[in-house]
């Protein structure tokens, strides 16, 4: 379900409106995954807390949203764009690609949440096909 | 059987309390079958669904939209038996409707982002998982009869 040029520009669109927001979006969206999804927390065992607003948990959500608008600028080649970050997911942080679906819910839960009129469903169908392209980028090296 | 913390309870139903039924059923329905296009493949006898603008305008979805927000409702009237609440309503979906149960978790996730576009800073995390586990449950329930 690769991107088509109209999902691309929805996608931009979409994250011109959200990125001031971005370290928030990112925070809430990790600690909603942790606290919905409690096996995701098994990743964090040397974090002291997975409170929503706690250090670690905002200073994450800061990162992985870095991640996220790096995907946006290389929307063009996901797999080229996101390389580095790809062998750290697979060589080191091992984690299990069915959890980019569940971080992938929560930043939509959240966008919808804070922006209830730009997360049309026609945005919404092209975001979830951008994250989905975006795991499989993050995947690309696992073998 | 299922437990259910007070809060939960207290929670889920609040949530339904405080959305419009008449209008979330629809909006969760239609997203689903615009972000989820396989999904349209139970609906044939819905007439127009060639794009967004005339999913989101279609009477039918409107009108079944209620009929999934009445089957939660059900739910959240039995919610120490679920299962057995919904044993007719899974036996309908599997034998006649024939629906490929990994489509409910796609209308339940729709549901969700619906929901959390309605209710703003008070759709907090906890609100979030309370709700989720609520239509797991419900998803599990409709599974139940398959075989």
């Amino acid at each position: 379900m690769s991107l088509t040029e109209k999902d691309k520009a929805a996608v931009k669109a979409l994250w011109a409106k959200i990125s001031k927001s971005a370290d928030a979006i990112g925070a809430d969206a990790l600690s909603r995954m942790l606290l919905v999804y409690p096996q995701t927390k098994t990743y964090f065992s040397h974090w002291p807390d997975t409170k929503a607003g706690s250090e670690p948990v905002k200073k994450h959500g800061k990162k992985i949203m870095g991640g996220v608008g790096l995907a946006v600028s290389k929307i063009d080649d996901l797999a080229a764009g996101l390389l580095k970050l790809s062998e750290l997911h697979a060589f080191k942080l091992r984690v299990d690609p069915a959890n980019f679906k569940l971080l992938a819910h929560c930043l939509q839960v959240v966008i919808a949440n804070m922006f209830p009129k730009d997360f049309t469903p026609e945005a919404h169908v092209a975001c979830d096909k951008f994250l989905a392209n975006v795991a499989l980028a993050l995947s690309e090296k696992y073998r | 059987m299922v437990k259910w913390s007070d809060f939960e309870r207290a929670t889920i139903q609040d949530i339904f309390s405080k959305i419009d039924k008449d209008v979330v059923g629809q909006a969760a329905l239609s997203r689903c079958l615009i972000v989820y296009p396989w999904t349209q493949r139970y609906f044939g006898s819905f007439g127009n669904l060639y794009n967004a603008a005339a999913i989101t305008s279609n009477p039918k979805v409107a009108a079944h939209g209620k009929v999934v927000i009445g089957g939660l409702e059900k739910a959240l009237q039995n919610m120490d038996n679920i299962k057995q609440a919904y044993t007719d309503l899974s036996v309908l979906h599997s034998e006649k409707l024939q629906v490929d149960p990994d489509n409910f978790k796609l209308l339940a996730d729709c549901l969700t982002i619906v929901v959390a576009s309605n209710l703003g800073i008070s759709f907090t995390p906890e609100v979030q998982a309370a709700f989720q586990k609520f239509l797991d449950v419900v998803v599990a329930a409709l599974r139940k009869q398959y075989y």
